[in-house]
C-alpha cells in the first residue's frame, strides 16, 4: 500500500477505524471520513469527534497521512466535496472501503418512513454517493474499491427489512461498478460480515431484540452471546473488527488483482446452506 | 491483534500436485511454512486429450518444496481410488503427522478435444469420477485426522467459473460433466462445511477462470477454441485479460487457510476476472 491513498467511510470507530489504520500500517495515507454525530432513529450512540480523533492519531502512529473530515454519506455534495478535498492534499486515490452503515430494528409494519430512510439512506444511497465522488480519481490509475455489506446482503432477518434491503442492494451496486469499471483496472468487491464485536451490536436496542424474555436494561453481553453463536455455524457469538480488515486487505490488495464483482462472506458459515 | 500466514509445524495434503496450480499451491504453503503431502496419478486417462502430468512432474514438485527445506511426502496414487488415495494420504501422515490443510485440486478437461467424435459418456464419467468423486474421496481421506489432532484446520476445494455458471456449454459429454462436476463441488463444500464447522474445520470453494496450465495451454485446446468460436467468445473475462497465473489462485487459497480468514467457511470464491459478473 505504500504510496498509496485509501477513503475509509466510517473510520470514525469500529470496524471503519480498524480498516484505516491497518492501511495505513501497510502504508497508505488516509481518507477518513465519519459523521459524527446522531442519526435520530438510530438506538445506540453514535461515534464521536473524539473517536475521530483517535483515528487521527493511531493512523499518524503508523507515521501516515492522514486527511479526516466530518461528513454524512447521504449528502453527495458534502461527500464530493471531502473526497476532492482529500485528494487534493493526498495527492491521489487508489482504495475505498465504503464501510459506514446504521441499524435499528421494527418489523415492517411498524418501520417509521424516517427508520427506512435513515438505514437505506446510510448503508444503500450513502455506499452510492461514497463510490460516485471516487470513481473519477480511482480512474487516473485504477485502484480498488471494497462495498461493506453484511450477511444480511445475501440472507434475511426479523425486524431488519430496511437494513436487509439496503444491505442486499449493495450486492446489485457492487455487480454494475465492477461491470462500469473493469476497463478503468478498478475492482470492486462487497465484503459480507457476520456480527462484529463493536458497539453497532453491544447496545441496549439490540439485546433487546436478541432477549426478549429478559427485562430491558439488564441483559448482559454473556446473556447474547448464545443467541449471537446461533446465527454462526463455527461455534463463536462475534468475530473481531480485525477478521473484516483481514479480508478487505486482502481484497484490495495485489494479491487479489483478478478478483471483481464478487460477494465474499466473512461470516463463520452465517450464510452457508 | 495479528493474524498470521505461518504454516510453520502444519501438514498440507495437496491433489494433483505435480504440476499447474497443484504445484504452485504446495510451493507457496511450503514458503509458509508447511511440510507437505503431494499426491498426483502421473499417469493419462483415455478421455483426456492433453498430456497429463508425469512422475518427472511430481519429482519436480518434491524439488521444489524441499528447496525451501519443508519436508514432502509424495505418491502416485488416483483420487477415484478410496484405498490407494487413502494409503498414500496414511502414510504421509505416518512420516509428517497429522493433516491441518487439505486442498483438492486434482482435475481434468475432457471436453478440450480436437477429436470430432469423442466417447462422450466415457467422457462424462471420467470427469465425475476424478473432478467430483475424487474430492469427495481426498476429504474423507484426511478429515479423520485432522478431527483426531482437534486443531481444527482449512479444507480449499478447486471448483471453477463452470461451478458457478454453465457459460460455453456444448452438450458434450467432456463438458457436461466438468460442469455438473464442478457444481457438485460447491454442494460438498456446503455440507462438508455445515458438518466440520463443530469441530472448527474450515471449508471454501475457490473458482478460478482459465489458469496458465498445461491444462488449457496445450494444443488440444488451441485446436478446440479455433473449431469453436462461439464458445472462445462466451470463456472471455470481464478484466481484459485471456487467462489468470496459478500463483493468483495459490494466493486465494493462501489466504483462505490462514488465520488471516479464521472466520471464513462455507465461502465460493471467484479468482475469474469477473467472469462470472459479466
Amino acid at each position: 500500500m505504500e504510496g498509496k491513498v485509501a477513503l475509509v467511510t466510517g473510520a470514525a470507530r469500529g470496524q471503519g477505524r480498524s480498516h484505516a489504520v491497518r492501511l495505513a500500517e501497510e502504508g497508505a495515507d488516509v481518507i477518513a471520513v465519519d459523521r459524527c454525530g446522531q442519526i435520530g432513529t438510530v438506538p445506540y450512540p453514535m461515534a464521536t469527534p473524539d473517536d475521530l480523533a483517535e483515528t487521527v492519531r493511531q493512523v499518524e502512529a503508523a507515521d501516515r497521512r492522514i486527511v479526516a473530515a466530518q461528513a454524512d454519506v447521504r449528502d453527495g455534495a458534502a461527500m464530493k466535496q471531502v473526497v476532492d478535498d482529500g485528494v487534493a492534499r493526498l495527492g491521489r486515490l487508489d482504495v475505498v472501503v465504503a464501510n459506514a452503515g446504521v441499524t435499528s430494528y421494527a418489523r415492517a409494519e411498524d418501520l417509521s418512513d424516517e427508520m427506512w430512510d435513515d438505514v437505506v439512506g446510510t448503508c444503500l444511497s450513502g455506499v452510492f454517493r461514497t463510490a460516485r465522488a471516487a470513481i473519477p480519481h480511482l480512474k487516473a490509475d485504477g485502484g480498488a474499491m471494497v462495498l461493506i455489506s453484511s450477511t444480511e446482503g445475501l440472507t434475511a432477518n426479523q425486524h431488519m427489512a430496511h437494513y436487509t434491503a439496503a444491505k442486499h442492494g449493495v450486492v446489485g451496486l457492487t455487480k454494475v461498478l465492477a461491470l462500469e469499471l473493469a476497463p478503468h483496472r478498478i475492482r470492486v468487491t462487497s465484503v459480507h460480515p457476520t456480527s462484529v464485536d463493536t458497539g453497532m451490536i453491544h447496545n441496549e436496542a439490540t439485546y433487546e431484540l436478541f432477549r426478549p424474555d429478559l427485562a430491558p436494561g439488564e441483559i448482559s453481553r454473556d446473556d447474547v452471546a448464545g443467541p449471537f453463536q446461533g446465527l454462526n455455524a463455527l461455534p463463536v457469538p462475534w468475530m473481531d473488527p480485525v477478521d473484516t480488515t483481514e479480508a478487505v486487505a486482502w481484497l484490495v490488495s495485489d494479491a487479489a488483482r483478478y478478483v471483481t464483482g464478487i460477494q465474499l462472506p466473512v461470516d463463520a458459515g452465517a450464510t452457508t446452506t | 491483534m495479528a493474524l498470521t500466514s505461518n504454516h510453520e509445524g502444519k501438514v498440507a495434503l495437496i491433489t494433483g500436485a505435480a504440476r499447474g496450480q497443484g504445484r504452485s499451491h504446495a510451493v507457496r504453503l511450503a514458503e509458509e511454512g508447511a511440510d507437505i503431502i503431494a499426491v498426483d496419478l502421473c499417469a493419462q486417462i483415455g478421455s483426456v486429450a492433453y498430456p497429463m502430468a508425469t512422475p518427472d512432474d511430481l519429482a519436480q514438485t518434491a524439488k521444489e518444496v524441499e528447496a525451501l527445506d519443508r519436508r514432502i511426502v509424495t505418491r502416485q496414487a488416483d483420487v477415484r481410488d478410496m484405498a490407494a488415495l487413502q494409503a498414500a494420504v496414511d502414510e504421509g501422515i505416518a512420516e509428517l503427522g497429522a493433516v491441518d490443510i487439505v486442498l483438492a485440486n486434482a482435475g481434468i478437461a475432457p471436453q478440450l478435444t480436437s477429436d470430432p467424435d469423442p466417447d462422450h459418456e466415457q467422457a462424462f464419467r471420467d470427469v465425475v469420477e476424478v473432478n467430483l468423486f475424487g474430492v469427495r474421496n481426498t476429504v474423507h481421506a484426511a478429515v479423520p485426522s485432522m478431527i483426531d489432532k482437534g486443531q481444527g484446520g482449512a479444507i480449499v476445494l478447486t471448483s471453477s467459473t463452470q461451478g458457478l455458471t454453465g457459460r460455453g456449454g456444448d452438450g458434450s459429454g467432456g463438458m457436461d460433466g466438468y460442469a455438473a462436476a464442478k457444481h457438485g463441488v460447491v454442494g460438498l463444500m456446503r455440507t462438508y462445511a455445515n458438518w466440520l464447522a463443530e469441530h472448527k474445520i474450515r471449508v471454501n470453494t475457490v473458482h478460478p477462470t482459465g489458469v496458465q496450465t498445461p491444462m488449457i495451454e496445450n494444443d488440444e485446446m488451441t485446436a478446440y477454441m479455433e473449431a469453436n468460436p462461439g464458445i472462445s467468445a462466451a470463456l472471455e473475462n470481464l478484466m481484459p485479460v485471456e487467462s489468470v497465473e496459478a500463483v493468483d489462485i495459490s494466493n486465494a487459497i493462501a489466504w483462505l487457510v490462514s488465520d488471516h480468514a479464521r472466520f471464513v467457511t462455507g465461502v465460493t470464491l471467484p479468482v475469474d476476472a469477473g467472469f462470472t459478473v459479466k
